[in-house]
């Protein structure tokens, strides 16, 4: 990647990517006297799909917690639009700009679906509370233009069939779906994606990625995602890094990634033959 | 017909009474949906609640007992009286304070712990909230007036005796609970539906991890919730220290508050309000009906019966969201 300048850069398939949106550098993280993350750096530019690979317990979820804010590392700088981010909890950070959805799904079971993606937009709403409760003015206007929102984020989904039914009821790979809309109903910058694909079978694995691209493709949010299956990574991402016991040990566009031999030892396998 | 327009009366008795109860249950309801807490202490909030605004009203010191052993004072009383409406306003301030201290002090330290953890620091809360309120304001028993209506209603007497031939006796202080009960539950149910913060207060009872990711703060949300759950708590000890003076047994008002929510399910404010009625109109029924048949004084027990029997049959309660197990 030494071709890449500060700029930008342009992708295989044409598409322009900006400059740095976020940055971690030499981050470390342990819980105990476990290194889950050992003084790892990369950066996530504006507009890629930026993918983190590596085997079970590589460090990969540790790391989407950090930028995230659910963990705290040791050492290290998160650097966010050209700031240097101080100790968030997760509420602040999702503030920022930044929405996540979970590996093992975190949806208000009891809520609709349209419910749950509303709530991805309550740090939009600005209407006293007074107005609210009574629904006047301020807050009929605001909750008429974040349903509009949310209806267009259900209908590119395609979830308008099942907007009413509570969460909880919803089979597994609708939940993950509706996961995906109340994140992008936050209209966030980046984009964390916790093995999205996870469990899923061919038919999902497929809609899920091509969601995943018009996300990128409509609305230009910058995606990092974790995934376990390589040849989805390889189609979807922009950039790969790859972690192996907590270091990284790859990092570059999937070629890249696939043609070095640290990278394959460690993940792929070292070859049978 | 005698015997039925007496049993019409008995069962209005009763539907106020039930009134008093669903105020109790509302506050477990609020936190229990919001915190997935069973907050023993809400007995006790409303007691602290009522002796503070007795306390407020009359301008009594706080600590007095405590200050004047120490200090070797006679202080008792500031020597002013503070009207009603301020006594109740700086109540409720005192109630959102403590809502914070709760959450500081208690809450904060027990993230991600066991429900029942959660479960016995607010028995502690409870014990500590009692002696506190001891400690603050005396143990005297105390009588609470803050304007509200009391005594017989006359014109309803002579209403119904005009127009069933017999008078019915009815508190007025019990009509207003209602409507203002009514009041409460409506503006509750609107929050919780319409504005952000109820939504916010839905999606922290349901997931913690997911709210957090949506951008809520757990922190600011407890404290709201135990505001509420202390202004409600308020509204329960004005109500019931009008109705009984201000004495330490209204704590023990909130084990009736246990029947009502396991008719009604812990996650319902309708259920609360409903359950409350029927243990309400039921107590009173049954007194009516079966009571001299066996001695009388079914009051004290014909609740818990009522919801031990729920518990066999129906553990969810009349409203509580369906317990379902996905295998």
């Amino acid at each position: 990647m030494n071709q890449m300048s500060t700029e930008g850069y342009v992708t295989a398939d044409g598409r322009q990517i900006g400059g740095v949106l976020m940055e971690m550098k030499n981050i470390t993280l342990r819980f105990g006297g476990v290194v889950a993350i050992k003084d790892i750096s990369f950066d996530i530019r504006q507009g890629e799909i930026r993918a983190i690979i590596g085997p079970n317990g590589a460090g990969k979820s540790s790391m989407l917690n950090v930028i995230s804010g659910f963990y705290h590392p040791q050492e290290g700088e998160v650097w966010f639009k050209g700031y240097r981010r101080g100790p968030m909890k997760p509420y602040q950070v999702a503030r920022l700009g930044i929405a996540r959805t979970f590996q093992n799904i975190a949806l208000f079971d009891g809520m609709s679906v349209l419910d749950n993606i509303m709530t991805g937009r309550l740090n939009r709403m600005k209407a006293g509370f007074l107005s609210q409760a009574l629904w006047w003015g301020a807050a009929e206007r605001e909750e008429n233009e974040n349903r509009e929102a949310v209806e267009k984020i259900i209908d590119f989904l395609e979830i308008q069939n099942i907007r009413k039914t509570p969460v909880g009821r919803l089979p597994y790979g609708l939940k993950k779906r509706v996961e995906l809309a109340r994140a992008l109903a936050a209209e966030p910058q980046l984009l964390l994606l916790d093995e999205p694909m996870a469990g899923m079978n061919v038919e999902e694995k497929e809609d899920m990625s091509r969601f995943i691209l018009s996300v990128n493709d409509e609305f230009g949010t910058t995606i990092c995602l974790i995934e376990h299956d390589m040849g989805v990574v390889m189609d979807l991402s922009d950039r790969v890094v790859v972690m192996d016991y907590g270091k990284k040990i790859g990092d570059g566009t999937p070629a890249e990634v696939r043609a070095n031999q640290e990278v394959i030892d460690a993940y792929l396998g070292v070859a049978h033959d | 017909m005698d015997q039925f327009i007496f049993a019409a009366e008995v069962v209005l008795n009763g539907l106020m009474t039930g009134v008093m109860y669903a105020l109790v249950a509302l506050g477990f309801v609020l936190i229990f949906k919001a915190s997935g807490v069973f907050n023993y202490a809400q007995g006790v909030l409303a007691l602290f609640a009522a002796l503070t605004l007795v306390g407020i009203q009359n301008g009594q010191v706080p600590f007095a007992h405590l200050i004047n052993a120490a200090l070797g004072t006679q202080l008792h009383h500031f020597g002013w009286t503070v009207p009603s409406v301020m006594a109740i306003a700086l109540t409720a301030l005192v109630m959102v304070g403590l809502a914070f201290l709760i959450e500081k002090l208690v809450l904060q330290h027990l993230v991600g712990q066991e429900p029942i953890i959660l479960f016995m620091a607010t028995i502690g809360l409870a014990y500590f909230l009692e002696g506190l309120g001891d400690v603050m304001w005396g143990a005297d028993i105390k009588t609470l007036d803050v304007g509200l209506p009391q005594g017989i209603s006359d014109s309803i007497e002579t209403m119904t005796d005009a127009w069933f031939g017999y008078g019915f006796f009815i508190d007025r202080l019990d009509i207003w609970a209602t409507v203002i009960a009514a009041l409460l539950v409506a503006a509750l149910v609107a929050f919780a539906q319409y504005t952000k913060q109820g939504r916010a207060m839905r999606a922290v009872a349901d997931d913690h991890q997911a709210a957090l990711s949506v951008g809520i703060s757990l922190r600011f949300i407890w404290v709201m919730v135990w505001s509420i759950a202390g202004f409600v708590a308020l509204v329960a000890g004005i109500m019931w220290g009008t109705k009984s003076g201000v004495q330490f047994s209204l704590s023990l008002i909130a084990l009736k508050a246990l029947p009502v929510l396991m008719l009604g399910g812990f996650t319902s404010i309708p259920g609360a309000i409903v359950g409350g009625l029927i243990i309400g109109v039921g107590e009173k029924l049954f007194e009516f009906t079966v009571g001299p048949m066996v001695g009388g004084a079914t009051e004290n027990w014909f609740a818990y019966v009522l919801a031990l029997l729920f518990l066999v049959f129906r553990p969810q309660g009349l409203f509580g969201e369906r317990i379902i197990e996905r295998v």
